[in-house]
């Protein structure tokens, strides 16, 4: 694993901390959003945010696959798995805490005697239908460009293998049309209420769609957008690419992340992606309300394998809870401290809303790792 | 333990054969099982006695009883470096000798599930009777019970141990103080990684093999040199991460960690990497946290590298004032972050 240190070597980001110290400008404030959950909990897990000048400030964004899955979409897990004795819903682990309905969420209704399971890829899902043929595995199947290819996969997979036990819940969504909402919401545009002065792009996103679709977010909103790794030194470098692009007045995209990420991404994936997969004219986001071609459905010709289709269940909104502000931290409009039951109604024992569910939800990763920040400590 | 007449009774198949309902029902079929696996294994003159309990003499005068129980449900049973049974004796015997106890006996509970096979069975108590025989600690009373099919997980083990503290030790959570430092006795991660590299969904490739260790040869040799020690813990379920912030808490004060201080085998470091896990919050099964006063903090970690359980211990930290009792971390990356409880299982991150 050598080379994973060179990229957390703490003497090269003492360094490149000074010189991000150089390059910004003390008479002005930076406010970068970077959108990947990965990005937020490298940021909070290296503690990269002590590296940085004050006036450069990180929002976290919508980039965590299972803050932004609507409440609504687990209740059809649910409901499903505990209707019908024969279902088996797999998914992956995260899914299992997000808090859905009726106090409920997959865990706890494993609990009441649903048979929901972890699994830890798409394949181990198809591998669990060959295993119980005389059940019905469905998959649910959640993230962003990344986790689509694999899931393509299977049902191609399971075509093939001529399973008929097995099918999916699709709740794949897009990157750029989040970016575009959170440039597009009311907050974002006024100007000063939140300035966002360019983006940290998708490291695992990018290596599948490539950085050319990021090209529409520089010209038309002037944001410039550095697509970067998740190691903390990546994170770092962005953050000075972005520095200084501002400072001159550019707003381009770049790659930091040349090592993965190329201008066309991963053609091959893209195809089998589309084959299987096409546009949902609206999908429902946590936080962002609905969002026009944002997530993908499985095409007509794999209606066999769509779980949505093949045991009629329907999306159902539900409202999030009153006190919930993560909406307006999902759009970088609110830190996690500004919501009232942060830390006290709201903790990542008994989460209220979905960014204190996974470590790289905005409210899971300050309170996780962040806290101490708000609270003096005295040494010894 | 059962009055069976050899000459009359069919021999256990204990290559071939399963456990039946019958092995938990209280009758010839349990005397047998007791008899021809359990007593052979343990065999010790209270074991063979084959009373409801075991009589044991009395502490020495001035000092008192320690006893703590901990009940093992490990999947897969069998895993690199060891196994449920080994791991059952060892657990129990380090929760007693934390306490600065010498732990004396065991005692130990089996829940079966019907079906199990008896060779694994077999295999398991003989590595459980292996590692009380190393250890000097006697299993001297048992009890066994089977479930149906369906309702256990092959096998539980649950074990109770009783050690004898001398008058006058003092060690216990909530006793680190302000300045004192914090040292663990080697690397982390080591077991809970070995684990999960044999679970059927995970299986990878790894060297990496289980920690699991009595440590009550270790903790007497570090006593004899460092008499101040004032806290000990083996940082089991929930890594060294759990272990400290419940220091935190019972002492009322905080920590503060250096991450490139704390000891990590590379192929633990990777797995983790390669899992989304943290090695901090991964199970250990024979390694010591150890907080003592600075001025005995050298002596400490000389004393544990002394003995072959402890070649890698290192300083790893501080004991400070904070009154949220919040562990921190300076990471390897220069910067500060915390280490917090764990909320619910750690699971692996998908993207
Ligand atoms: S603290 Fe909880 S309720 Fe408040 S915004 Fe965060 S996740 Fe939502």
């Amino acid at each position: 694993m050598k080379y994973v240190d060179e990229f957390r070597d703490g003497g090269l980001a003492q360094k490149l901390a000074t010189a991000i110290r150089a390059e910004a400008d003390p008479a002005r404030e930076y406010a970068f959003m970077e959108f990947c959950g990965g990005h937020t909990h490298a940021i909070s897990r290296y503690g990269v945010t002590d590296l940085l000048p004050p006036n450069v400030r990180m929002i976290h964004g919508p980039g965590c696959p299972v803050c932004v899955l609507p409440i609504g979409r687990i209740d059809m897990a649910i409901g499903l798995a505990l209707a019908r004795p024969e279902v088996i819903v797999c998914t992956y682990g995260d899914c299992l805490r997000v808090p859905a309905s009726d106090g409920l969420s997959m865990l706890k209704a494993k609990a009441r005697g649903a048979d929901i399971r972890m699994v830890y890829s798409a394949a181990d899902a198809v591998a669990l239908a060959q295993a119980n043929p005389a059940r019905e595995v469905v998959f649910f199947a959640i993230g962003f460009e990344t986790t689509t290819p694999p899931t393509a996969l299977v049902i191609r997979q399971a075509e093939a293998l001529g399973l008929n036990n097995f099918s999916v819940i699709c709740n794949h969504v897009l990157t750029p049309s989040a970016i575009v909402t959170i440039l597009e919401s009311p907050e974002v545009r006024e100007i000063g209420s939140v300035p966002l002065d360019g983006f940290i792009g998708p490291a695992h996103v990018s290596t599948i769609i490539g950085s050319r679709p990021y090209a529409f977010f520089a010209e038309e909103y002037r944001k410039p957008v550095v697509i970067a790794g998740f190691e903390p030194l990546d994170v770092m470098q962005a953050v000075r690419m972005l520095i200084r692009q501002v400072n001159e007045g550019r707003a381009e995209v770049e790659n930091e992340f040349t090592r993965a990420v190329t201008e066309d991404g991963n053609l091959k994936a893209q195809a089998l992606v589309s084959d299987v997969f096409e546009l949902r004219r609206s999908f429902e986001w946590r936080g962002l309300h609905e969002v026009p071609y944002s997530a993908l459905r499985i095409r007509a010709r794999f209606a066999a394998f769509d779980a949505e289709a093949k045991f009629d269940i329907a999306y159902r909104s539900v409202a999030d809870n009153k006190a919930c502000e993560c909406g307006a931290i999902l759009r970088g409009v609110k830190k996690p401290t500004d919501c009232r039951i942060f830390g006290t109604v709201c903790t990542p024992e008994n989460p209220m809303g979905s960014c204190m569910v996974s470590s790289e939800g905005a409210c899971a990763a300050h309170y996780n790792y962040g806290r101490f920040r708000d609270i003096p400590v005295v040494a010894a | 333990m059962g009055e069976v007449k050899k000459g009359y009774v069919r021999p256990l198949d204990l290559k071939q054969g399963r456990v039946d309902m019958g092995h938990g029902a209280g009758g010839r079929a349990m005397a047998q099982l007791i008899d021809e696996v359990f007593a052979r294994a343990f065999a010790n003159e209270w074991l063979g006695q084959g009373n409801d309990a075991a009589v044991l003499p009395a502490p020495a005068a001035g000092e008192r009883l320690v006893m703590a129980t901990d009940a093992h449900v490990v999947s897969p049973l069998f895993f690199p470096g060891g196994d449920i049974g080994c791991l059952s004796v060892h657990g129990t015997i380090n929760d007693v000798a934390v306490m600065g106890a010498r732990p004396l006996y065991l005692a130990a509970s089996f829940i079966l599930e019907e079906g199990f096979a008896l060779a694994d069975l077999v295999r398991i108590v003989n590595s459980m009777a292996a590692a009380a025989r190393e250890a000097g600690v006697p299993v001297v009373t048992g009890d066994t019970k089977v479930v149906e099919a369906g309702k256990g997980d092959g096998v539980f083990i649950s074990t109770t141990g009783v050690g004898a503290l001398p008058a006058g030790r003092d060690i216990g959570g909530a006793n680190a103080r302000a300045g004192d430092v914090v040292i663990v006795s080697g690397s982390i991660g080591d077991h809970g990684t070995a684990i999960l590299s044999q679970r059927e969904s995970l299986a990878f490739d790894t060297e990496i093999v289980s920690d699991t260790a009595a440590l009550h040869g270790l903790i007497a040799h570090l006593l004899e040199l460092v008499p101040g020690v004032r806290v000990m813990r083996d940082p089991t379920r929930g890594g060294l991460a759990t272990t400290l912030n419940e220091i935190a808490v019972q002492s009322g004060v905080g920590i503060s960690l250096e991450e490139a201080a704390i000891p990590v085998h590379p192929q633990v470091e990777a797995a983790c990497e390669f899992l989304g896990l943290d090695p901090l919050y991964v199970a250990n099964e024979g390694k010591l946290v150890v907080i003592c006063a600075a001025a005995d903090a050298d002596a400490a970690v000389s004393a544990l590298r002394a003995h072959p359980l402890g070649t890698e211990a290192a300083r790893i930290g501080e004991v400070i004032d904070d009154p949220n009792h919040f562990v921190q971390i300076r990471t390897g990356f220069g910067g500060r972050r915390m280490v917090d409880w764990l909320s619910g299982e750690q699971l692996p991150r998908i993207c």
